[in-house]
């Protein structure tokens, strides 16, 4: 089995396991950010750049380093690889540049955006952005359109991860669904106006990283941390039934497939489990769900009371600064 | 002055197939097929030293070895004719006077390659060429030098030409392939490599008309004599398409390895500059290369005169040197904005980054209005050093090389013409009052 070295941490790993898995099984801070990549989905990643890491050591048999960095989720590990993420100034700050360029032209619209609370572009921006845009334009705009009577476009909060449109390519038969145009007016979009009439495109929700792509029969109305998730199961003909419901007292705002610390769904659902039913006698209701990340939610007020830990260290180094200025 | 490309190009008629036959057309097709095996070829590529004429300068020989030869698995050569560098114009020129030299560098390109398809991607905006391509791939099928068993050989090839729906990211070989499978022309992300997994997912060579076209001289003259025209790594010959504010644009076939200063000033070349203006700057290998003030250009910065090679333009890395590039030499005299010349190069990439990674997709648009801004005259002395953190953080971050080719031009401007973005800044009033050319040094408009 192939031994790489992240950050000075060695594992050994399956043969054509990637960079970013490799981290993944490692776990903690030297995880690279991932924004376009999705394990269920192939060919996807390679788009958003922020999981770049610096290869130091190609392999055993060839030590050379790689020129340029390589972005982790498509760059498979060799034997004796060494690679260098948060331990490498220069990458770190090169990240701080994708970062940048993705919320250049983002709008910025957190606080009347459903995503808000589990947007990986959030938690991004916090992780590694600057706190004041350098950018002085106009933010470029698109219309908001309707894909189908379930899911809204709001194409200015895109990021062009492509994950939805590799969901259109392989989850959903009679695809319609893809980019038109390029460069930075470059959008997502269906044939002409068509609706993604599919079982499964319900899924393209979950998998969008930002509040591009949202459920119409829950848009506006919580904010996702008022919200409790529980996992629940029913039997259903088309999918695995296995979900998370997310619960205002008995009713059920929303129905989402259940996501790991990476934000990415166990298992696809189907589109009736995800918008049709909304009752609690549904669901069989398994229990509290843990959301383990460090976004609002993971606060996880119901369930299991626990005490309250936030790490305030960060905003109390950023207020003393602004006072000693 | 040795020309093999250009030869025959005053010849009237060079575009038919008699004609070129009668010049020695086809004699390396057929010596190729008669005498010769396909490894040979390779070999004697291989020896000729021949480098790819589409701006990297790898190795052909080397890129042919390479290519993975799997049993029953079909190969595949593809031509890039996308051509649409800014500042480039050679393989039009070669394609529309003499189309059979492409067309006989195919086959014999294929027959080393084992291919029995063969692709020209052509550039949507070239049509008219794309004409005169397939009139004389129409002419070489009649007289039996492409289909079944070519000149009694056994071998067969296919030849195809495919005009494209005119994208400047179709010429990066990846999204040239997924354009020709009649996908999105998106670049790939590499690895796989095309040599293993390019065309319907079968082992691909990409290569540039120019390259295609020098294989026949190669076979011709042998690989050994063409190494021996040219100097050191260097070999062979180079089409140049010289432009700007010269007195002789056109065309050039050079020997590599030119005096510079010969090219440029020379009455057989392009005759030197423009209403006997002093030069200002270079750019040498189409408009992603650097741009390189006159005096640097003309002398590297240890103070040898410059060769029209590989390495002698490339001596001194990017600090004070620059690439041969695809051969678009732009030339600018002492009139000429470089701020004015790089948002007009900047406004391009933005408009042809294909919007796959981000920092292209973002970065191109943010430089042009950014640069935007100077020519406004909106700008101040902290957006220089912005618009080179923004050049920096594209480099080298993208899945391919358009975001190099958007960022080398800024930041060769920034590092050379600095002073010039600071005049930019002082004088916003100006700017304004003078809205085409100017003169840069004290900004005063230019009569002619």
């Amino acid at each position: 089995m192939p031994k790489v070295t992240i950050d000075n941490v060695s594992i050994e790993v399956p043969e054509g396991t990637t960079i970013l898995q490799a981290a993944r099984m490692i776990g903690g801070n030297l995880v690279p950010p991932a924004m376009c990549y999705y394990t269920k989905l192939d060919t996807s990643g390679g788009y958003c750049r922020t999981c770049i890491v610096k290869v130091t050591q190609g392999s055993e048999r060839d030590p050379r380093p790689m020129p340029k960095p390589v972005v982790s989720c498509r760059t498979t590990v060799m034997d004796g690889m060494v690679v260098e993420n948060i331990t490498n100034e220069e990458l770190v700050e090169a990240r701080k540049g994708v970062v940048e360029f993705l919320l250049i032209n983002h709008p910025l619209d957190c606080p009347v955006c459903d995503q808000a609370g589990e947007c990986h572009l959030q938690d991004l921006s916090y992780e590694n952005g600057l706190s004041k845009s350098r950018y002085e334009f106009k933010r470029r705009e698109f219309e908001m359109h309707d894909i189908g009577d379930k899911i809204k476009l709001h194409m200015n909060r895109c990021i062009l991860c492509y994950r939805c449109v590799k969901v259109a390519d392989q989850v959903c038969d009679g695809r319609v669904h893809g980019v038109i145009n390029r460069g930075d007016v470059a959008e997502i979009s269906t044939y002409i106006q068509n609706s993604v009439d599919n079982d499964f495109s319900g899924n393209m929700i979950d998998v969008c990283p930002v509040g591009a792509l949202t459920d119409k029969t829950f848009r506006f109305k919580s904010r996702v941390w008022f919200a409790k998730p529980m996992d629940a199961h029913r039997n259903c003909d088309k999918c695995c039934g296995k979900v998370a419901v997310w619960l205002s007292g008995d009713d059920i705002l929303r129905v989402t497939g259940r996501k790991d610390k990476y934000g990415e769904v166990e298992d696809w659902i189907c589109n009736d489990c995800r918008f049709d039913k909304k009752q609690k006698s549904d669901w069989v209701i398994e229990g509290p769900r843990n959301i383990d990340r460090h976004s609002v939610i993971a606060q996880n007020k119901y369930g299991v009371l626990k005490q309250l830990k936030i790490d305030v260290s960060k905003q109390k180094q950023i207020g003393e600064k602004a006072h000693n200025k | 002055m040795k020309r093999l490309l250009l030869q025959h190009i005053d010849v009237p008629g060079i575009d038919t197939l008699s004609v070129y036959r009668e010049h020695g057309g086809y004699k390396a097709l057929e010596k190729a097929l008669k005498d010769m095996k396909p490894d040979d070829i390779t070999e004697e590529v291989k020896k000729s030293g021949l480098r790819g004429r589409g701006g990297a300068g790898f190795p052909t020989g080397l890129k042919w070895s390479f290519l993975a030869k799997p049993e029953g698995v079909e190969r595949y050569l593809v031509c890039n004719a996308d051509e649409s560098e800014p500042g480039t114009f050679k393989d039009r020129f070669l394609m529309s006077k003499i189309p059979h030299a492409l067309i006989e560098g195919m086959i014999v390109s294929s027959f080393a390659l084992g291919a029995k398809t063969s692709y020209i991607y052509i550039r949507g905006e070239l049509l008219y060429v794309y004409h005169i391509l397939e009139k004389a791939i129409a002419e070489a099928y009649d007289a039996g030098l492409l289909g079944k068993n070519i000149m009694g050989s056994g071998y067969s090839l296919d030849l195809y030409v495919h005009p494209g729906g005119g994208a400047y990211i179709c010429g990066e070989e990846t999204a040239l392939i997924e354009s020709l499978e009649g996908k999105r022309g998106n670049p790939r992300i590499k690895p796989p490599f095309p040599a293993v997994k390019g065309l319907w997912q079968s082992p691909t060579v990409v290569n540039n008309v120019e390259t295609i076209s020098a294989v026949p001289h190669i076979v011709n003259m042998g690989g050994d004599a063409y190494a021996a025209i040219g100097v050191g790594k260097s070999t062979g010959t180079k089409l140049i398409s010289a432009c700007g504010h010269i007195k002789k644009p056109g065309v050039y076939e050079i020997e590599l390895g030119l005096p510079v200063e010969e090219f440029l000033f020379s009455d057989e070349y392009c005759g030197g500059i423009r209403n006997d203006k002093k030069l200002k700057a270079v750019v040498a290998g189409g408009s992603s290369v650097p741009i390189l003030p006159g005096e640097l250009f003309l002398k590297t910065a240890n103070g040898e005169p410059r060769l029209m090679s590989y390495e002698s333009l490339s001596d001194g890395g990017f600090a004070t040197g620059t690439m041969l590039g695809s051969g678009g030499f732009i030339v600018m005299d002492e009139d000429t904005s470089v701020v004015k010349n790089l948002w007009n190069f900047t406004r391009f990439y933005h408009h042809e980054s294909c919007g796959q990674c981000s920092p292209c997709r973002e970065g191109t648009g943010w430089m042009e209005k950014v640069l935007h801004k100077f020519l406004e005259g909106h700008a101040n002395m902290n957006d220089i050093d912005l618009l080179w953190d923004i050049q920096s953080k594209i480099e080298g971050k993208t899945i391919c090389p358009l975001g190099e080719a958007a960022s080398w031009p800024v930041a060769s401007a920034i590092r050379h013409f600095r002073s010039e973005f600071e005049d930019y800044v002082k004088n916003p009033q100006k700017i304004k009052d003078v809205k085409h050319y100017y003169r840069v040094n004290n900004l005063d408009p230019v009569i002619n």
